[in-house]
């Protein structure tokens, strides 16, 4: 049986502009933790791992010695957008296997980060900003599925109304349909507030043992499923755009892990990093028929229903590569724990995260428990 | 020469595997099936579309797929179809990105 992994401890900071130095950045979020939880013994975490598509090099041991740690593993993990459960995923592995206790997994970038393009990806030609592939999929699934744009502006309308609730947040004012649909053509199939934008953000968590966790104050929240698959890396090898692929395999081997089916979760933070993502991303998961999910997310608009994204994901909260998976696993952590404020789903045991990279080639979902 | 320097010279080519003949795309100097080492050979100028979508008041971006293994993204002028077969009539390195044009 697999060792038991709880999320302890966690820090985060506004979003935002800023122009500031990534170790900075990264620092943020990890005095935030440890300014929030004194109980933790620094000289027993022995692992940190950065989260980043910066180039900035050794942030490892330079958070390390920042934060007066000094650890047996100093990593930093890049996999673009999904750097951030990328990390999760390795600390978490550090400490199943034993190499490690506790592990502070700190995730940072900034808006001019070079995670956003793929330069290797020259299948794409001249296009290799992620408008293009986030155009191809909106016309996709727009004419197969007979979805117009009206319909589609339910995702950025809702994710920016629930943004409003988190005080971390990159976007602070709601936006009507109408606002969406007059907002300004980036192509034919994509309007300005159907897109994430890249900004500043810093997002820190410990993670532990089961060993370690009997002798903690804090609530913990569990790490009980763990699924990730990669596809490819080119955003033309894949031979359909829905269901994503990468994302129901992934989808599947969490819940599998955890035992749990889509009836058992709560609570979901999932990578919109276009409108589109979102109904994609949630029929690839099994969470509606193919096609169906935009009735399901008018329906969560209307009533008020903070189910799905409840931080605003990606298009309300903001897209700071490196932080993006580490602040969604910060918001399900604070649903499981009852923590959530305004946007706070009641009586959630069960939440999923889900993050993806490059035109979704690859993503990792991860189901939490309380 | 690679296929960049040829794609420069705006010649199109596909890498294929010497050992088991595999169409390797993206372009590798070896195969992904086999790890035989590629050498070019001349690609087929025919192309099906896939899907597309346009640049606000620019051309067309379309996914087009070649001899029906591998897809690339191209520009075209004119207004696409998706299933239509098309040529592509320009390749060239264009600030360090392939670029392929299709009518």
């Amino acid at each position: 049986m697999m060792p038991k992994v709880g999320i302890v401890a966690y820090g985060i900071t506004p979003f935002s502009n800023e122009d500031k130095r990534i170790e900075d950045l990264l620092l943020d979020s990890v005095a935030d933790l440890f300014l929030k939880n004194s109980w933790i013994d620094r000289d027993g975490i022995n692992g940190v791992v950065i989260s980043t598509n910066s180039n900035s090099k050794y942030l490892g041991p330079i958070v390390s010695e920042m934060a007066g740690i000094q650890p047996k593993v100093s990593v930093s993990i890049e996999n673009l957008c999904s750097s951030g459960t990328n990390s999760l995923v390795s600390a978490y592995s550090y400490i199943a296997s034993g190499l490690a206790d506790m592990v502070l997994v700190a995730g940072a970038e900034r808006p001019d980060s070079p995670g956003r393009i793929l330069d290797w990806d020259h299948s794409r030609g001249e296009f290799k900003h992620p408008i293009f592939w986030g155009s191809l999929f909106t016309k996709s699934y727009k004419s197969r599925f007979a979805v117009s744009e009206e319909k589609l502006a339910a995702v950025p309308a809702k994710n920016h109304k629930q943004a409003r609730s988190n005080p971390n947040s990159l976007s602070g004012k709601a936006c009507s349909v109408k606002e969406i649909l007059e907002s300004r053509q980036i192509t034919e199939d994509l309007r300005l507030l159907d897109c994430s934008r890249p900004c500043t953000g810093s997002a820190s968590v410990v993670l532990a043992s089961e060993k370690v966790i009997e002798d903690i104050p804090n609530e913990p929240v569990w790490i009980t499923g763990i699924g990730q698959k990669t596809t490819s890396a080119g955003f033309t090898k894949s031979d359909s755009f829905h269901p994503i692929e990468s994302t129901r395999h992934a989808s599947n081997s969490a819940l599998e892990m955890a035992k749990k089916d889509v009836k058992d979760i709560d609570v979901i933070e999932l990578h919109d990093a276009f409108s589109v993502c979102e109904p994609m991303a949630l029929e690839s998961m099994g969470f509606s028929g193919y096609g169906e999910s935009i009735g399901l997310i008018e329906e969560l608009h209307q009533t008020d229903n903070f189910k799905v994204n409840p931080r605003g994901g990606l298009i309300g909260a903001g897209h700071p590569l490196g932080a993006t998976g580490i602040a969604q696993t910060i918001e399900i952590v604070q649903q499981l724990n009852g923590r959530a404020g305004a946007r706070q789903i009641s009586d959630a045991d069960t939440g999923l995260v889900h993050n993806m990279s490059a035109a979704a080639t690859s993503s990792t979902v991860l189901v939490l428990e309380r | 020469m690679s296929f960049d320097e040829r794609l420069g010279s705006k010649e199109f080519t596909v890498p294929t595997c010497t050992r088991c003949k595999k169409t390797v795309w993206p372009p590798s100097e070896y195969c992904s099936r086999c790890f035989g080492k590629t050498e070019p050979r001349r690609g087929s100028p025919k192309a099906r579309i896939i899907e597309f979508s346009k640049k606000n008041k620019g051309y067309y971006f379309c996914l087009v797929e070649v001899e029906e293994s591998f897809r690339i993204i191209a520009r075209s002028k004119q207004i696409p179809t998706v299933g239509k077969t098309v040529s592509i009539t320009e390749c060239k390195m264009d600030d360090g990105n392939h670029f392929f044009e299709i009518s």
